[in-house]
């Protein structure tokens, strides 16, 4: 900034950091054992979870090999459900929420201009919590995974019929990366509130900051309540109560009642902050602004608040009165409209654009195209006469995984694409994205599109071999071969991650034109992010910058360029 | 890269491929993409509702699809291009914002029109069981529906790993696995369980019902005169290890038919139960001498 282009230095109104002292650096390992830097914990997160993602690939592919004829014997039925628990528990609470949490770890401060989380101490306590939550959960395989569903639901999770300690490490997976979760979203909560750049209003501040902003709300309100169930089971299965037990005067459906009242905010949880990285990518290679950047916002904090009021539509099938399960398909019918909402504008921001065909863009416009299979068939799942044909079945299989892949997934590699070069200095292939885009593409229709019609055909979740009399050997098969090919479109996105760390083109600060204040910094930022945060005067800093330093350019002839030191 | 032809290739081939889908999809796939039905109202009703729901899905994603797809293809990066920046526009997201809501109007009341025939029992037809099998009727049911022949209850119950059927009557009368009941007579299921939570399901009859401990849970089905068979389902709750074992297993037979065969099967009970009695009483004079 000594070019002194477009911002000036003024004295803080207070200190973001309070330093208490030098401390001396750690070196090799145990300079990230010992991290409190954002990025860097980010980096660990985003490295264990993706590790976590893998093994629930590698679970789900388990399954599929399993189904991929009948009477196949690959696995045992114990195994099999083993299997199911395991692969549905690690990609939400492993993968899908935490990995969430380490990209809001990377980008939070930067985007808002800010040096470090509001706590760094308790942002690596969040960290740790979630791995070790990981490692209890996975030490069950060594003496008995947990059967009952990543659902959980008693009676079958009680100890009469359930023992062993699989269940009890999975309350322990809950506890330790439920209190990680709102430790962090505490974190995001008092940093977004508090440390936004200067000029930086509610109304400039990056649409992905708003949607994990409300992610980490949503994760406040929400996880207390599994938190409250789980320790129910957990005395129910081992100190006497009878919360869940029907005999005891307990009640089954009160658990179902807790778990979705977490489960169903959880998906927006999972799926928010996806719809905000994409609002920050396809304005970025479209040229063009976001289009109805207020409607996108508020639509987020719509769906959030109207998430918390549907958990019920889990639960059509349950004995419950006709006038409950209509209320529950009317607030589940409304979510459709925001959701609609930020579809259009998401099509509307390419409309008429310059689209730049990178491969985070084609992450990115998969998601509303894959997201909006999903929704179609959520409204359908949302009629519950219809629900009670279709629930429990390869439908709602299918149905979740176009949300949580379709969209989570293929959202959130869209931003890995977009964001590896600034959290490592590095491009990606191209080659190797575009190739792993397509893979994955078609892979992921194989496998799921299908499932719809298994559904249709009656052919009910969780079970580990099908009878040929009910006619989807075909299906199956098709949809195993899908998995496989998927798995190969992820593979290779593993292998650009570890070829371009090493030979990746140097990516320079702002190599895709970005819009917002984390491509003003180096790539990767030095430890304290900016020397100098400009002022914010639109929602799109970097353009201004741009700008300035083009008019600047033009008046003076020498160049400037919005770079901070690399070093104090 | 390389430019244009692949990618159009590409995108020629998808069109091609969803095209053919779709032209097949009403003659030779037909039943790939709607529910199963035909064994019972409730789910023929679930069927059309399902398909007016899928057909105005299909023009949505005709539209998303549509409007993406032409958007990647015609607004690519030119050099001499130019990006409209438009940041909003008021009319139009308020169009689309009533738009989507208008249509969600139209199926609640779709759906509404179509709930009462789907969750309330009707009466049974006139070639269902007839008045004067007085055997099954029960007292502690609401008041049947004025016209038709009887309604026939059946408790069904639900244990790990097996379904067991309890018909009315003052003989007991019950069986396990397999439920034999009279076409065009309507059965009301009241569905229970004994231990963790099952749910049953006959896809062709239409909606599920889960089975939990400590409620009871109420279905039915009326199998058409003439549709007689068996009909398969399976448990569709996980339930344990042999939750895959678990199935149900419907026999719709002729109304004659099926009080030949309450008889037949109440004599074997009763026959059984003395048998066991028997036993039991000779056992005990046994241990008492």
């Amino acid at each position: 900034m000594e070019a002194g282009t477009a911002t000036r230095r003024r004295p803080l109104a207070r200190p973001e950091i309070v330093m208490r002292g030098l401390r001396p650096q750690q070196r090799g390992w145990l300079r990230w054992l010992t991290t409190t830097d954002h990025k860097k914990i980010a980096i660990l997160y985003l490295f264990a979870t993706f590790l976590f993602f893998i093994l629930g690939g590698v679970e789900a592919l388990i399954m599929r090999l399993q189904l991929a004829h009948s009477n196949n014997t690959l696995v045992s039925p114990e195994t099999y459900n083993g299997l199911v628990t395991m692969h549905g528990t690690t990609m939400v609470f492993l993968f899908v929420v935490p990995v969430l949490a380490g990209f809001g770890n990377y980008l939070i401060p930067l985007m808002i201009g800010a040096r470090d989380m509001a706590f760094p101490k308790l942002n690596a306590l969040s960290f740790w919590l979630l791995l070790f939550g990981g490692i209890a959960f996975y030490a069950s395989v060594f003496f008995e995974p947990p059967q009952a569903g990543w659902t959980m639901y008693p009676p079958l999770s009680d100890d009469a019929f359930t023992g062993g300690g699989g269940v009890d490490a999975w309350i322990f997976l809950i506890h330790l990366t439920g209190i990680s979760s709102i430790v962090g979203a505490i974190n995001f909560i008092a940093t977004i509130h508090n440390m936004r750049a200067r000029g930086m209003g509610w109304g400039r501040m990056p649409l992905f900051i708003w949607s994990i902003l409300v992610y980490s709300y949503l994760l406040v309100a929400a996880l207390p309540s599994v938190a409250a169930g789980v320790t129910m089971l957990l005395t129910d299965r081992h100190f006497g109560t009878g919360f869940f037990d029907p005999a005891a005067g307990g009640d089954p459906l009160l658990w179902q009642h807790l778990f979705w009242f977490f489960g169903h905010p959880e998906v927006y949880i999972m799926v928010l902050p996806v719809f905000g990285m994409i609002s920050e990518i396809l304005p970025v290679f479209a040229r063009k602004p976001i289009f109805g950047y207020k409607a996108i916002a508020a639509s987020t904090v719509a769906i959030a608040f109207l998430g918390m009021l549907v958990w019920a539509h889990h639960m059509f099938a349950t004995p419950t009165p006709t006038v409950v399960l209509a209320f529950f398909m009317l607030s589940s019918f409304t979510i459709a409209v925001p959701t609609g909402i930020k579809i259009f504008n998401w099509l509307a921001t390419l409309w008429r654009g310059q689209i730049v065909m990178k491969t985070p863009l084609y992450f990115a416009a998969a998601l509303p195209a894959l997201f909006t299979i999903g929704g179609i068939s959520g409204v359908i799942l949302a009629i519950f006469p219809v629900d009670w044909y279709l629930t429990d079945t390869y439908f709602v299989v299918a149905h979740f995984h176009y949300v949580l892949f379709g969209g989570s997934v293929f959202g959130l590699f869209g931003g890995l694409y977009y964001w590896f070069p600034k959290m490592s200095g590095r491009m990606m292939s191209e080659f190797l994205g575009k190739l792993s885009f397509w893979v994955m593409f078609v892979g992921f229709n194989t496998t799921f599109l299908v499932q719809h019609s298994m559904g249709l055909s009656g052919m009910p979740r969780r079970i580990y071999d099908y009878d040929d009399s009910l006619g989807v050997g075909v299906y199956n098969l098709i949809s195993t071969i899908g998995a496989f090919i998927l798995g190969i479109g992820v593979l290779v996105t593993v292998v650009n991650v570890l070829w371009s760390i090493k030979n990746g083109r140097r990516a320079g600060n702002d190599p895709w034109q970005g819009n917002t204040l984390e491509w003003f910094t180096s790539s990767p930022p030095p430890p304290n992010n900016f020397d100098v945060v400009p002022r914010i005067r639109s929602v799109e800093p970097m353009k201004d910058i741009r700008r300035e330093v083009a008019a600047a350019a033009a008046a003076a002839e020498t160049v400037a360029q919005p770079v901070a030191p690399r070093s104090l | 890269m390389p430019a244009g032809l692949p990618r159009r290739l590409l995108l020629a081939a998808f069109s091609l491929a969803a095209l053919a889908i779709l032209i097949a999809a009403p003659s030779a796939f037909a039943d790939a993409f709607t529910p199963e039905s035909g064994g019972s109202q409730n789910a023929n009703d679930i069927d059309t509702l399902y398909k007016l729901t899928l057909y105005i899905g299909i023009v949505i994603f005709l539209l998303v699809w549509g409007v993406l797809i032409w958007s990647l293809v015609k607004y690519r990066a030119r050099r001499d291009g130019h990006a409209d920046q438009i940041r909003g526009n008021t009319p139009l997201e308020v169009g689309w914002t009533l738009g989507a809501a208008s249509i969600l109007v139209v199926l609640t009341v779709v759906t509404f029109l179509y709930l009462d025939d789907i969750e309330n029992p009707p009466a049974s037809g006139p070639n269902g069981l007839s008045a004067d099998a007085a055997q099954f009727a029960s007292v502690d049911q609401p008041d049947p529906p004025t016209s038709g022949g009887p309604i026939l209850r059946l408790h069904v119950n639900g244990q790990q790993y097996i379904w067991r059927y309890d018909y009315p009557g003052k003989e007991q009368l019950f069986s396990y696995n397999k439920m034999v009941v009279p076409t065009d007579t309507t059965v009301v299921l009241e569905i229970e369980s004994s231990d963790v939570i099952h749910s049953w399901w006959i896809p062709k009859f239409g909606p599920k019902a889960d089975a939990v401990p400590g409620y009871v849970n109420e279905t039915w089905f009326k199998v058409p005169a003439g549709r007689e068979g068996i009909y398969r389902g399976q448990c569709a709750e996980l339930c344990g290890p042999n939750h895959a074992d678990m199935r149900a297993i419907v026999q719709a037979v002729k109304p004659d038919e099926f009080e030949q065969w309450a008889q037949r099967k109440r004599a074997q009970i009763k026959a059984a139960g003395e048998e066991l009695a028997k036993t039991r009483k000779e056992r005990q004079k046994a241990g008492g001498e």
